[in-house]
């Protein structure tokens, strides 16, 4: 590597907390409790850290950032600082009242999320009754407030039949731009796969769909469009590359690579209480590790594509193959491969139930009864 | 629904950075960047001299004029590169 870039942008994670419970949340499994969540000067700490270092923009993100009641001067904060603030929500609890003090905080833009078109299978895939209606109501609040909305659609198994209608319902609500995301299989995803995962016939369907929609909407909505893994030839750039352009802070104020980074084992992030951005970014032995093409094995180390898609993901490899240094499984020249084609079999059965995201205790089963060994 | 089919760009159009759009100079990469939702661009050296032009008074053949003229270019050339880079800045939300 011979000159590390600063990074482009911050995904800032004030919070686990959430109204939904989407059951392919990419939060970890284990989350953040509000008593370790980072105080308000501490994230004004991390945004100014985060300017001097060359961020651009900032994703106030979650969890649900709403429910953080000190949002607004953070927002603030981040403007005064020089940063492109754009809120990632789930709009429940989103008023009119709230927008405007996030817009008179210099707030440039809102992503706002969408389970599904219709209410019943809105409110059941978000876990939460009254999300749809409350979602719908969020989209006007910013249309009316004159920022600029994207709506995220994650797309999956249960609802992909519906694209057509998720693009059109995006129309409808003024969205300038549609986001249609094929679920990532991390964390409470991956532990739904089987219930999520599409086949590839409704997958080409979609696909065919969002091109249509491209050539006929041009000019009247933009449509990204996220991929699924499990289906590619070559895995995607996970982040532009390992510490290339994103930093990510959790709510008790880790500084990752990605949201999904601690999810590997023997790496040590540090916190923002120990080390300032800049040093964590440019020194840490973390944000060294699968920096640019040195660590890679074969077949990454000699394919002409390494510094396209910089060997994939390594959550996704740590996940699938037990080992964080692999190929991604994702490439179709990985030895791995073949475990994308085990799971995509699988997901030909009858959905499972949703596991919803939920707190660790909860999930936690109650202890089983230990039965008195027989005396012999 | 509010669908209009995307008008090709005119000639006349004066075009300019759709609000929450930022335009601006980066002190720590000693370069032009533009920061829109979803999106953030580095333009080169000549895209940043048309995004320069566009100030919202300029039309586009305003625009194809200043550069004929600077660059002392045949007109079709740099009229074509021009509004193919305008056109898709447009269909991306970050001009209108």
């Amino acid at each position: 590597m011979t000159r590390i870039e600063p990074p482009l942008a911050l995904l800032a994670e004030l919070t686990h907390r959430c109204p939904l419970r989407c059951p392919y949340c990419s939060n970890p499994l284990e989350l953040s409790r509000a008593s370790d969540e980072l105080d308000t000067a501490s994230w004004k700490r991390v945004l100014g850290e985060a300017a001097a270092l060359g961020v651009l923009q900032v994703h106030f993100s979650g969890g649900e950032p709403l429910v953080r009641r000190d949002l607004a001067e953070i927002v603030r904060h981040a403007t005064e600082v020089g940063l492109y603030g754009n809120l990632i929500t789930s709009g429940i609890n989103l008023d009119a009242g709230r927008l405007a003090e996030l817009v008179e905080a210099g707030l440039e833009h809102v992503q706002l999320s969408f389970q599904d078109i219709d209410t019943a299978s809105g409110d059941r895939i978000a876990g939460f009754a009254g999300a749809q209606e409350a979602k719908r109501r969020a989209a006007r609040f910013v249309r009316d407030a004159g920022l600029p909305l994207t709506a995220n659609a994650v797309v999956h198994r249960q609802n992909l039949d519906r694209l057509d209608k998720i693009i059109d319902m995006a129309v409808a609500l003024g969205a300038d731009r549609l986001e249609v995301a094929h679920v990532q299989y991390y964390g409470w995803a991956l532990r739904n796969r089987a219930a999520l995962l599409p086949s590839r016939d409704q997958l080409d369907a979609a696909t065919a769909i969002v091109e249509g929609a491209r050539s006929r909407l041009a000019g009247v909505m933009v449509i990204d469009y996220v991929v699924p893994d499990y289906y590619a030839h070559r895995p995607k750039a996970c982040m532009g590359g390992w510490g290339q352009r994103f930093l990510n802070v959790t709510p008790a104020g880790g500084v990752l690579p990605c949201h999904a980074a601690e999810t590997l084992p023997g790496l040590e992030f540090s916190s923002v209480h120990e080390a300032n951005l800049a040093e964590i970014w440019y020194h840490s032995a973390a944000f060294e590790r699968f920096r640019g093409t040195d660590w890679m094995p074969e077949p990454c180390r000699s394919c002409d594509r390494r510094e396209i898609d910089w060997g994939g993901c390594r959550c996704q490899a740590y996940a699938l193959t037990g080992d964080a240094v692999r190929t991604d499984p994702a490439c179709a020249l990985a030895l791995d491969h073949r475990l994308l084609a085990g799971a995509i079999q699988n997901s030909s059965a009858a959905a499972p139930d949703f596991v919803y995201r939920q707190y660790s205790a909860a999930l936690r089963r109650s202890p089983e009864p230990i039965s008195r060994p027989a005396l012999e | 629904m509010t669908e209009e089919p995307r008008a090709p760009i005119a000639g006349s159009a004066v075009l300019r950075f759709a609000p929450h759009v930022r335009f601006r100079f980066d002190e720590t990469r000693q370069a032009w960047v533009v920061l829109a939702p979803e999106r953030l661009l580095l333009p080169d050296e000549q895209a940043v001299e048309i995004l320069q032009l566009i100030d919202g008074g300029r039309s586009v053949d305003n625009v194809i004029d200043e550069l004929v003229r600077r660059y002392e270019a045949p007109r079709d050339v740099i009229a074509g590169d021009v509004i193919k880079m305008l056109q898709d800045l447009v269909d991306k939300k970050v001009l209108r």
